[in-house]
């Protein structure tokens, strides 16, 4: 029963990164209605600029960790911003296939450009929160992996704010609703959807950095597999649905985690892709999504 | 773009094309000889190889993988360019064709014609070993496609490029085929003849395929699925044909690529492979075969000009694809302009 719960939180904690970068790719497809292929390499980004903010700030310190955390943010956010503006806003109006094919140019390009600047060799991640084992009854939680659920939850709730509150948070569902209709009220939609490439890259650095925090070696490559997992969370919740995003994030971590400690373990990096498959089969608009009837 | 509000642009190319059934991009020539010049490819590449003692093993080897890449690229132009599903699996295609005539060869073959076999015999299992190896790749595309060809474009691209992975992690999952290690010891069947060949077959097939009737279907796929459908053409069906074809094609290079390496592993068959494969059609042009028969071409011979910066290789590779996407979506050797429809709207 101990090893049971074990699992589940391990999982858990697995499962609540991949559900900060599914939030990104739901975000951008909930408005531009396509696959940010990038969004994983900004992951990998945002875990390299925790890694050189880590050669400046303290170690094993509360102060440290956030301030790589706001320091990886804030450059994350801004390349999320520049992608936009330079790779996807020109071909906002042409075919789909030219904008899929762009986003995985442009995650290519971050991935070998990576490689140029960070170098190929995996490089290990500082310490940068301060870290501790708790046992309770039995079962083994680190600090890291209570910081994760801290840092996810009430990430999400400030995003669901932002999303139902806030005055930017109502256009960017109108943008959602009706680009054309939202520009006729006085929505600046290029403002909304820089704003929302900002915020889901954000998130993704905190992934970055939380993931690394648990796996502690980085390399330019590092994000294909966890944002490819983050990207079948978010279809597995619904693709464009935050709070589906959260859940089939969740969800995936939980069953990869028990695959993993299963006799199955080597076919882990598969349970992902086998999950995708069966969800789009038998429901493909997700768990919370609503399917959309396309009409000429 | 909001699907129930086409703009202005989307309407008028609909209509469009709806009323001129607009010919499929390939030269004239092509479409008027297409069996002439099907022979005189076929007995170009025997003479190359008649002749392959005589060139510099470097220069044969470069001519191989432009061979294997042609078969490749031209394949998936079949399912990227003509019929316009956005695959990024086909190296996964090309692993179960080369697993498995690998096995044929290695396995299967010397119980069925003995240890010391005849010429004729040996060339005859190869052909055999090639031939499953499509066959098997084939039914691997049915099995990708029939379920995900429901799915548009970026899904489509996603659930093929799970399958590259799913189907790496199951080879490496197999210790009779070598697991991580890869597959050693493959008899080195693959010559110039073969190559050149198979790429003769394949642009052949592929070409004849989009210029027949039947094949219109498939443009009539690309250019718009729902108008297509409205005119009573079966859409999965086309798109599940495109798949099977190319992945029929995609194992037998899979097939004469490990005939030739001697060895294969899963990690040479990964997304990255898939990639360049994309690469090659999108800079050729998509749904333009002799487009993207240059463009496996430049992009064989690319890197082995660049030798010096193949730590740039990659960042050249997605810098050109997006440079690429944003001046010329239509490819770089799409010299001639689109067909002007007839009655623009």
């Amino acid at each position: 029963m101990s090893e049971f719960l074990q699992q589940v939180i391990n999982g858990l904690s697995l499962g609540a990164i991949y559900a900060l970068i599914a939030l990104g790719y739901t975000m951008v497809y909930g408005i531009l209605r396509f696959i940010n292929f990038a969004h994983s390499d900004v992951f990998m980004v945002g875990a390299f600029m925790g890694f050189y903010a880590g050669k400046i700030l303290p170690h094993e310190s509360m102060l440290g960790g956030i301030g790589a955390l706001v320091f990886a943010m804030l450059v994350c956010a801004i390349l999320g911003i520049l992608i936009e503006r330079f790779a996807y806003r020109p071909l906002r109006e042409g075919s789909k296939l030219t904008v899929l094919i762009t986003a995985i140019g442009v995650s290519l390009l971050l991935e070998s450009g990576g490689q140029y600047l960070f170098g190929a060799d995996p490089k290990s991640f500082p310490m940068m929160f301060p870290s501790k084992e708790f046992s309770l009854g039995g079962i083994a939680i680190s600090s890291n992996q209570i910081l994760v659920f801290v840092a996810t939850a009430v990430l999400l709730v400030a995003l669901q704010f932002i999303v139902l509150k806030t005055k930017i948070g109502t256009a960017m569902r109108a943008v959602s609703f009706n680009p054309q209709a939202a520009s006729l009220v006085g929505i600046n939609n290029d403002v909304v959807i820089s704003f929302t490439f900002g915020i889901g890259s954000a998130l993704a650095a905190v992934g970055g950095i939380l993931y690394s925090s648990n796996y502690p070696s980085i390399d330019p490559y590092m994000g294909i597999l966890p944002g490819l997992k983050a990207f079948v969370a978010a279809v597995l919740g619904g693709i464009g649905n935050i709070p589906g995003a959260a859940m089939g994030g969740i969800l995936l971590g939980v069953i990869e985690t028990f695959v993993n400690g299963s006799r199955y373990s080597t076919y882990t990096d598969a349970i992902a892709f086998t999950v995708l498959i069966l969800i789009l089969l038998f429901k493909p608009a997700g768990i919370l999504g609503k399917l959309h009837v396309e009409k000429v | 773009m909001n699907p129930a509000q086409p703009t202005s642009k989307e309407m008028g190319a609909a209509q469009s094309t709806a009323v001129v059934a607009k010919r499929p991009r390939g030269s004239n020539l092509v479409a008027r000889w297409p069996k002439t010049l099907l022979l005189a490819a076929l007995v170009a590449s025997f003479v190359l190889w008649w002749f392959s003692n005589h060139i510099n093993p470097y220069y044969a080897d470069i001519l191989i993988k432009i061979g294997i890449n042609i078969i490749l690229a031209v394949s998936l132009n079949l399912i990227n360019g003509y019929t316009g599903q956005f695959s990024l699996g086909h190296a996964g295609f090309m692993s179960v064709g080369a697993y498995t005539s690998a096995a044929v060869t290695m396995f299967v073959a010397p119980s069925l014609i003995g240890a010391t076999p005849s010429t004729a015999l040996t060339v005859a299992c190869f052909v055999l070993a090639l031939y499953v190896g499509g066959l098997v790749a084939a039914v691997a595309g049915i099995l990708v496609g029939a379920p995900s060809l429901r799915l548009k474009g970026d899904y489509l691209a996603i659930v093929t490029l799970g399958f590259g992975e799913i189907i790496r992690v199951i080879f490496r999952n197999i210790p009779k085929l070598g697991g991580a290690l890869g597959l050693n010891g493959i008899p080195p069947y693959t010559n110039l003849f073969w190559v050149f060949g198979t790429a003769a077959i394949c642009t052949y097939v592929v070409l004849a395929l989009v210029h027949s009737t039947y094949g219109r279907g498939f443009i009539a796929v690309q250019d718009d699925e729902v108008a297509a459908e409205a005119m009573g053409i079966n859409t999965t069906r086309y798109k599940i044909v495109a798949f099977v074809i190319g992945a029929f094609f995609a194992g037998i290079a899979g097939g004469l690529y490990g005939h030739y390496t001697l060895s294969i592993d899963p990690k040479g068959f990964d997304f990255m492979r898939s990639i360049e494969i994309v690469v090659m059609v999108i800079l050729g042009g998509m749904g333009n075969t002799t487009g993207v028969i240059f463009a496996a071409i430049l992009l064989t011979l690319l890197p082995e000009w660049l030798r010096t910066f193949e730590q740039y290789r990659m960042i050249l590779y997605s810098f050109l694809l997006v440079v690429l996407m944003l001046t010329r979506p239509q490819g770089l050797f799409a010299w001639r302009r689109k067909t002007k429809p007839i009655l623009a709207a």
